[in-house]
């Protein structure tokens, strides 16, 4: 509980994570705050379908508050001026020339604080992915500060998970991007590092992952625990093994 | 390589298709072997039927997809000849297939872009065609067993260019140009800048370049009245808009990122491609961008342009560079690189056996093919030709940081 979770990408791209781990909180019973600015509702439909979870019956009984920023974003810019009511939109800050991310943090917080009648175990906010944000014109201190009031609310006070996705590369000349990238990866208790093959394209190993457990946090000077394993995407699950050990070797 | 048709249904997104009750339909689609990845996929939109664009490398399959995506073309070509032919192949292949066409540009009015659009080649004279420029050796003259080799007797031969047996959407002929019967059949919407400039920009601009803000306008009002995105029942749209945007962030759209290097407004591009991005999931349309990459100074503009595309291609010719004479690449004229494939709907990504393209431009056809050594057949082989071989060599595998880029060249 209370955790908060970098998913960092290399050279590759890290979203069947994300696929995953929507559908593992949709099935465990968690409610959900899905920050989802790079694709489409139904693309997520789609793969979660696959992977045995249904995004459209979970929003209808209300455990997946789903923000689909494409149409966030086509709403603030085209709709009309009577359309928007009190609310304004979690998107806001692309219109304005204060790159501040408050009215994403309130949406955020509105959507997981627990109504009376809710009976969700835990709640979890799932970001895909947050070097969107840097695009769209917030400033890197911004989009921090934003993480760092989601880490309060969601982790600190209401328990609840975060899982956030960010694109990283070691030669990036994206200055902006590497510095939130790096400065989340220290404030994180698990990370999820996706990156593809140093030696280069291969059919059968996808990439590697590498999981760090931030044990180094709790203060019990202990190191960071380090497990390297490689992996191959298929169309429906992911299969994990040790390095070396690809099924088209053994 | 081959290009592979895609055979699959659609029912169309959710906020478009509410009538259609989601019926799956079937639709056979073609994909052109000129692009063996993407973009120039047709359909023939029969009656009630919708038929829909997609973007798909490698195997078969039958899938329920929606089409739009956005496509952006890096100008890596410094001259601009290769990608401005690619573009103009995507918009031949609209007009075959009977889509509606959207061009915006800002140098060259649009009616002079389509008057150059390449003339197809149909009906058998495409066979003849390649016949002639054809230089794949046919299978009956190998019947001679291998006596070294012959372990590699039983493999496939490598296919450099797709084969002519699967048959995918249309060749076209470089040397002509297509005959202006053909647009009859079809709508095609223009937006050149300089004569959009008078007017307003009715939408929130958004801290965004005007000229970008005034063609995302534009774009949405076509999609709108026109009935792409399915939002009047009235105006069922049964045809895809495939939008074609030419040289964008180059000075002549009013943006100073391919000019100076701490450019006033680094997000507009960014901005502009997320809005547009937004524009073609909600509708049936699918869009390429040429964007000349070479002139943009700041790198990270470049990576996050790539992040917000659905596929990202650069074209790297040899014109003018140390390339031409290197004899790794005498029958090419150009390098492909393959910065991003879509992942639409999917845990994976359909992946090629190969990253290495080049393509040629041969008398009447544009060719991309998979880029293989010329066999080494001098009898003296200096230490400096290997060397330089073995230098790009190791620049083969270079390219598409959608698997994995290699950087040790393994020498076994």
């Amino acid at each position: 509980q209370g955790k908060f979770t970098l998913l960092r990408d290399t050279r590759t791209d890290g979203s069947f994570l994300v696929h995953h781990f929507l559908s593992f909180y949709l099935r465990a019973g968690c409610k959900v705050c899905f920050v989802a600015l790079l694709q489409s509702f139904s693309h997520y439909n789609i793969v979660a379908q696959k992977l045995g979870v249904s995004l459209t019956a979970a929003k209808e009984r209300g455990q997946l508050v789903f923000l689909e920023g494409l149409k966030s974003c086509l709403d603030l810019l085209f709709g009309e001026e009577e359309e928007q009511s009190g609310q304004p939109s979690p998107l806001q800050f692309i219109s304005e020339s204060a790159s501040n991310l408050k009215a994403l943090f309130d949406f955020v917080r509105t959507s997981l604080t627990p109504a009376g009648s809710d009976s969700w175990k835990g709640p979890v906010l799932l970001v895909d992915d947050l070097s969107v944000l840097l695009s769209l014109g917030a400033t890197p201190v911004a989009v921090l500060d934003f993480i760092h009031y989601c880490r309060v609310a969601v982790c600190s006070q209401l328990k609840g998970n975060i899982v956030v996705l960010v694109h990283s590369n070691e030669d990036s000349e994206d200055e902006e991007n590497e510095l939130v990238a790096n400065s989340l990866c220290h404030h994180s208790d698990l990370i999820l590092w996706v990156e593809g093959l140093a030696t280069g394209f291969c059919k059968d190993v996808h990439g590697q992952i590498k999981i760090i457990k931030r044990v180094s946090l709790e203060l019990t000077a202990e190191q960071d625990v380090v497990q390297i394993y490689q992996y191959k995407i298929q169309d429906k699950n992911v299969t994990f093994f040790a390095r070396g050990l690809s099924a088209a070797v053994l | 390589m081959a290009v592979q048709a895609v055979d699959f249904a659609q029912h169309g997104s959710e906020d478009v298709d509410s009538s259609n009750g989601g019926n799956p339909l079937n639709v056979q689609v073609e994909a052109s072997l000129l692009e063996p990845f993407f973009l120039l996929v047709g359909g023939r939109p029969k009656e009630g039927f919708y038929s829909v664009v997609k973007i798909q490398v490698g195997d078969l399959s039958n899938k329920k997809e929606k089409i739009p995506t956005i496509l952006v073309f890096t100008e890596e070509d410094i001259y601009g000849l290769y990608s401005n032919l690619l573009f103009k192949y995507f918009l031949a292949e609209g007009v075959v297939c009977g889509h509606d066409l959207f061009v915006a540009s800002a140098k060259e009015h649009p009616d002079n872009i389509l008057k150059e659009l390449p003339a197809p080649l149909l009906g058998d004279t495409y066979r003849n065609e390649l016949g002639e420029e054809a230089t794949a050796v046919k299978p009956e003259d190998f019947q001679d067993s291998m006596k070294i080799a012959w372990r590699y007797q039983n493999l496939p031969k490598m296919e450099a260019s797709p084969t002519t047996s699967t048959k995918f959407g249309h060749y076209y002929d470089v040397s002509k140009t297509m005959s202006p019967e053909l647009f009859q059949s079809i709508k095609w919407h223009s937006f050149y800048l300089p004569e959009e400039l008078s007017s307003q920009p009715k939408m929130k601009t958004c801290n965004m370049n005007s000229a970008y803000a005034r063609l995302l306008q534009s774009i949405q009002r076509i999609i709108y009245q026109e009935g792409f995105d399915g939002s009047d029942p009235q105006k069922k749209q049964k045809n895809i808009l495939r939008i074609g945007i030419q040289s964008l962030g180059s000075m002549l759209w009013g943006d100073d990122i391919c000019s100076s290097d701490t450019p006033e407004d680094i997000h507009s591009l960014t901005k502009f491609l997320y809005v547009l991005r937004g524009l073609l999931r909600k509708s049936l349309s699918a869009c390429i961008i040429t964007v000349p990459a070479h002139l943009i100074q700041n790198k990270a503009i470049m990576e996050r342009v790539t992040n917000l595309s659905d596929m990202v291609v650069g074209l790297e010719s040899f014109i003018g560079s140390e390339r031409e004479t290197n004899p790794l690449y005498k029958d090419y004229h150009g390098l492909v690189h393959v910065h991003q494939i879509p992942r639409l709907n999917s845990l994976i990504c359909d992946v090629s056996d190969t990253k290495d393209l080049a393509f040629r431009l041969k008398r009447k056809l544009f060719t991309i093919e998979r880029l293989h050594l010329p066999p080494d057949l001098s009898d003296t082989v200096s230490r400096a030709s290997k060397q330089d071989l073995a230098e790009s060599a190791k620049l083969l595998s270079s390219g598409c940081g959608a698997m994995a880029i290699g950087k040790k060249h393994l020498d076994f």
